[in-house]
């Protein structure tokens, strides 16, 4: 099924959730989605027969400039279609639905989100830092990310 | 009689002691500097919490400051066993972003430089793995002849392991004189070697008793964890990338998948994995032989090659089969020659979170046995 079929069929199932599909070369398609419906749509997409995505490739989190993203790439092992979901948050609030409990890869992916870009989400059972040391501060991967000068009272030379 | 009660009462309100062990970071059977915190009751394992992040460099960030050929270095040193197979999906993505098609010529290096690398690993990694279940001279046969290979790499590349050989749209080198006779060679070696590793060590009823029925892991659960390559081909599931969703010019190119078929043991176990990787040793072996026959001798290998790599705006993910499953590079472009965002998304990182699930209920040495099984490089895990 192509990304445009999924997109109709999402679009009379759940509605004003699914709010944008972007086909512009040579990005590969993809579809935005309200922040709040994620898990219902992911449910939806793992479990009906029409769509079986049940293979999460990748799962990125973004540092969009005044809002975090998270990118999420899915496969069919039944059906060999691939889609593109994406989901936003403000980073004053930077609350997304875990998908952990539908594909459970994504439980490491979503601690690597949090850990580096300091996305929080709800749901995931144990969101805590999985590459950088348990007690380090801030999220490497923002673009606004300094350096600390000091770590446990060492100094960090580069 | 009475003083027999007594013991029985007293036995039944034993308790075992759970303890807490620390395998790692610094160990020579985790392979590679991965800390797994262990819950054993006696010599059952109860619980396996991973903790990673010891090889952490942040390879994500400093992309961002990086050009995009400046990355292709950088690439080599995630899994850092097969290197050549790293490098391809980064550059797929960049030429699907700038939309490059590739010259054949480079497209038939690149297959072969690919699959010989794929044997190298898989050599390691079953190697590694009957060092694991104390297995010596196998070990020895396979470095022998990865040997080989590495020396093949070296001539086309310049370095033994971290190659940076790929270019966006072409390669840094052509192929040496007397390129084709090395690959048919080494490709009369692997088989050698394979056969003998075949009674030695994969048929031998020790090692049998030791891997087989040994952290089964279950096509369903394969899946939703994401497992890719030989853990999830092991436990039966017909799937690989290179027939599955083609990329490059496997599809000139006839070759099987070989899953796990549960000959020993059970579909899904340590023994079948294992398996998986010898015979995909085979398959690449009439790959390259079909690729050697068919690669044309003329054209040039960097004719196409930009002299800066500018994609236009946009994002793309592309996988490819690495030897330890799927890698994929998600690549955001903003226009400028400085990627916006590139994550990995590495074979090792999602296979080994499948550990704590697999492992429970096995005798301690067998907990290693599934790690060596899986096989990780922790160059990709922590990255």
């Amino acid at each position: 099924m192509l990304p445009n079929e999924i997109y109709d069929k999402l679009k009379t199932e759940f509605g004003d959730a699914v709010i944008e599909f972007d086909n512009k070369q040579p990005t590969d398609s993809f579809i935005v989605i309200n922040t709040e419906n994620l898990f219902d749509i992911c449910h939806t997409l793992r479990d009906k027969n029409e769509f079986l995505f049940d293979y999460l490739m990748c799962l990125s989190g973004m540092d969009l400039g005044e809002n975090v993203g998270v990118v999420y790439h899915l496969y069919s092992m039944t059906h060999k279609h691939k889609l593109v979901l994406k989901v936003t948050a403000p980073k004053t609030d930077p609350r997304v639905p875990s998908v952990e409990m539908i594909w459970r890869t994504a439980d490491w992916h979503e601690r690597e989100a949090y850990d580096l870009i300091g996305i929080q989400f709800e749901g995931h059972r144990n969101l805590i830092r999985i590459l950088c040391p348990y007690d380090w501060e801030g999220h490497p991967l923002r673009k606004d990310y300094e350096a600390p000068e000091y770590y446990h009272d060492m100094k960090v030379s580069y | 009689m009475s003083d027999k009660k007594r013991l029985d009462l007293e036995y039944s309100q034993l308790e075992s002691d759970r303890m807490r062990i620390n395998v790692g970071p610094q160990h020579p059977s985790t392979h590679g500097v991965l800390r797994l915190e262990v819950e054993v009751e006696g010599e059952i394992v109860t619980e396996v919490v991973p903790h990673l992040g010891y090889l952490h460099r942040c390879f994500e960030k400093h992309c961002e400051k990086m050009t995009y050929l400046q990355v292709i270095p950088y690439i080599d040193r995630l899994d850092y066993i097969s290197a050549m197979n790293n490098e391809w999906p980064y550059v797929m993505a960049l030429e699907k972003l700038m939309d490059i098609k590739v010259p054949d010529k480079v497209e038939y290096i690149r297959v072969i430089m690919a699959e010989l690398n794929r044997i190298a690993n898989h050599q390691i990694a079953v190697a590694t793995f009957g060092l694991d279940a104390g297995a010596f001279t196998p070990f020895l046969f396979f470095f022998r002849d990865r040997e080989y290979i590495i020396w093949i790499l070296e001539k086309m590349s310049g370095a033994r392991l971290l190659y940076n050989y790929f270019r966006v749209g072409g390669l840094a080198a052509d192929v040496y004189p007397g390129f084709k006779e090395d690959c048919l060679n080494i490709v009369k070696q692997v088989r050698k070697t394979n056969a003998e590793v075949m009674d030695l060590l994969i048929y031998n009823k020790i090692f049998i008793q030791r891997s087989a029925n040994v952290g089964v892991l279950s096509p369903d659960v394969a899946i939703n964890f994401a497992c890719s390559g030989p853990v999830l081909r092991g436990s039966g599931v017909k799937f690989d990338l290179r027939k599955d969703d083609p990329y490059s010019i496997y599809d000139r190119f006839d070759f099987d998948i070989p899953v796990g078929l549960g000959e020993v043991g059970v579909v899904g176990d340590c023994w079948n994995r294992n398996m998986v990787r010898v015979n995909e040793m085979e398959q690449s072996c009439r790959i390259i032989e079909q690729a050697i026959a068919q690669m044309p001798d003329e054209g040039d290998v960097k004719a196409l090659v930009p002299k800066r790599i500018k994609p236009p705006k946009g994002e793309v993910y592309m996988r490819a089969e690495n030897p330890k499953g799927e890698l994929g590079f998600y690549i955001v472009s903003n226009g400028t020659d400085k990627p916006e965002r590139i994550k990995a998304r590495g074979a090792s990182f999602v296979n080994l979170s499948v550990i704590p699930e697999i492992s429970k209920g096995y005798m301690f040495a067998d907990l290693i046995l599934i790690l060596g099984s899986i096989d990780i490089v922790l160059g990709e895990v922590d990255r």
